[in-house]
């Protein structure tokens, strides 16, 4: 038995079929992953992301430790309740996790970090805080969900106390607000408006079916993953790691090179990446039928129609791969080496595929962003 | 739980076998094994007149989270495949003993179905299973 959210029981109430992933016993599905996907894409669904690791960094010089432990730059956030993604990097550029931080007040912003990488990230949070005198309260306390699509947030508040409804139809994307023991925050992981609220525990149940019963489909880790990945999104594991830095991992826009003068941890490493050049993440859309997956190697597509493997120098792999629900075809992200055009070759099973090369997002907000 | 026609035979690895009257055996997965992998979204069956021996992958079935082998369970020559699933693999899911029929072999002579399970004792391999 793995790890449970306070959500296990009704969510198995409601068929799910549970995995293990990082320890814990989470949700793939409800029964169709697809039917999951389409609901948050053309309607709203309810994630369960429980398994999340909620951290406050409470004291005086909380801005300032994070403005050395992370590689974007807290001091964009200027109004209590903005978030802001960002990757904690080594020395050596690698990246140990990507989060979200949120501005709650001067002396408390709150983390929230991979399930997988909980440990470690907090021992390095830990290790780099005593400094500062900041204190690193982990949120055992709370649940997470997280609902997500085009009618999320008009199902939602109608369930919420006029209050909180109050300050929950305020805020703008990427910024949250704390009101009776509730933060919800309009962030997310699907490409879709929506919120992420986090919540004591014992109430996590009685939001999780009132949601349910507005109609809001509950979905699990399955439709997650397709609709991250159409949203262009990364997932920590798979499309960087520590042995990747975030230039080569897509996420060059998170990190805040000026002020020259911050000097965040892994800021060296990443400026002499910079000048040396390094691979990059692209999006690719299979030509042909067939489903990407990660590790599957990308080459160079010599000529027009020369299809052939083995005719072809390796420049990369597949880093994150799916079907896509949305396009109904094969997406991936993928690490290519500079220079690789825009149309390379994949070995599915060993036969080489043709897939066009596109910038993510493949999908945001229901729409679909890349030409099929 | 799972759906186990009496009529058919089936294989440790979830493929099932329908004598047809012509003596073509008709192959596919069992109820059990799309509800373990989930919607299905990409199939590819063998050719015609491609020979498939007992026991060796003949199909490749892709969920959206992962890729199966599909394993003949007999020795013989592929009289059709199901070239309907290209468009629609969900057909697997939706109908596995109907519509989701992957292939249609004409066994050798030699070929015997012994090694295949019955309804029964499949039935009870899943039990055991877990």
């Amino acid at each position: 038995m793995g790890l449970r959210t306070p959500l296990y029981d009704t969510q198995l109430s409601q068929g799910a079929k549970i995995i293990d992933f990082g320890g814990w016993d989470m949700p793939l599905s409800f029964g169709s992953q697809l039917e999951e996907h389409h609901a948050v894409r053309r309607d709203a669904g309810i994630f369960d992301v429980s398994h999340m690791c909620i951290a406050d960094l409470k004291g005086a010089r909380t801005r300032e430790f994070l403005r050395l432990l992370l590689a974007n730059d807290v001091a964009k956030l200027t109004a209590p309740g903005r978030a802001l993604y960002s990757c904690m990097l080594l020395p050596s550029g690698g990246v140990i996790d990507d989060l979200i931080v949120y501005f709650m007040t001067e002396s408390w912003f709150r983390l929230v970090v991979n399930a997988g990488t909980r440990r470690t990230d907090l021992a390095w949070i830990g290790e780099h805080a005593g400094p500062f005198g900041v204190e690193v309260l982990e949120r055992t306390d709370l649940a997470m969900l997280a609902v997500q699509g085009p009618n999320a947030i008009a199902k939602t508040l109608p369930l919420m106390a006029p209050a909180r409804r109050d300050a929950a139809q305020r805020l703008a994307r990427f910024s949250g607000a704390e009101f009776d023991s509730w933060f919800v925050a309009r962030t997310g992981y699907t490409g879709e408006d929506g919120f992420e609220i986090m919540l004591p525990a014992a109430q996590a149940a009685a939001a999780w079916k009132a949601l349910s019963a507005q109609g809001i489909a509950p979905a699990g880790l399955g439709a997650r993953d397709t609709l991250r990945l159409e949203a262009g999104m990364n997932l920590y594991g798979n499309d960087m790691d520590e042995s990747r830095h975030p230039l080569e991992s897509g996420l060059a826009w998170t990190v805040a090179f000026e002020p020259a003068t911050r000097k965040f941890i892994g800021r060296s490493a990443l400026e002499r990446a910079r000048e040396a050049g390094h691979p990059a993440l692209a999006g690719l859309l299979l030509e042909d039928r067939g489903v990407l997956r990660s590790h599957q190697q990308v080459s160079v597509a010599a000529a027009a129609g020369a299809l052939a493997p083995g005719a072809a120098a390796p420049i990369g792999e597949v880093t994150s791969g799916t079907f896509s629900p949305t396009l109904n075809r094969a997406i991936a992200l993928a690490r290519l080496a500079p220079g690789a055009g825009s149309r390379v070759l994949v070995d599915i099973r060993g036969k080489a595929h043709a897939a066009r090369v596109v910038k993510p997002p493949f999908v945001r907000n229901g729409k679909i962003l890349v030409g099929i | 739980m799972s759906n186990i026609p009496g009529d058919l035979h089936y294989t440790r690895s979830h493929e099932w076998v329908r004598r047809l009257p012509d003596g073509q055996l008709e192959v596919g997965i069992t109820d059990h094994a799309q509800e373990a992998l989930g919607d299905l979204v990409f199939v590819e069956v063998p050719q015609a007149k491609r020979r498939v021996n007992a026991g060796d992958a003949c199909a490749v079935i892709e969920s959206v989270k992962a890729a199966s082998d599909v394993y003949s369970p007999v020795t013989g020559q592929v009289a059709a495949s199901n070239d309907e699933l290209a468009q629609r693999p969900e057909l697997l899911n939706s109908d596995p003993y109907g519509a989701g029929w992957l292939m249609r072999v004409e066994p050798d002579t030699s070929a015997t179905a012994e090694a295949l399970l019955t309804a029964a004792e499949y039935a009870q391999f899943l039990d055991q299973a877990g």
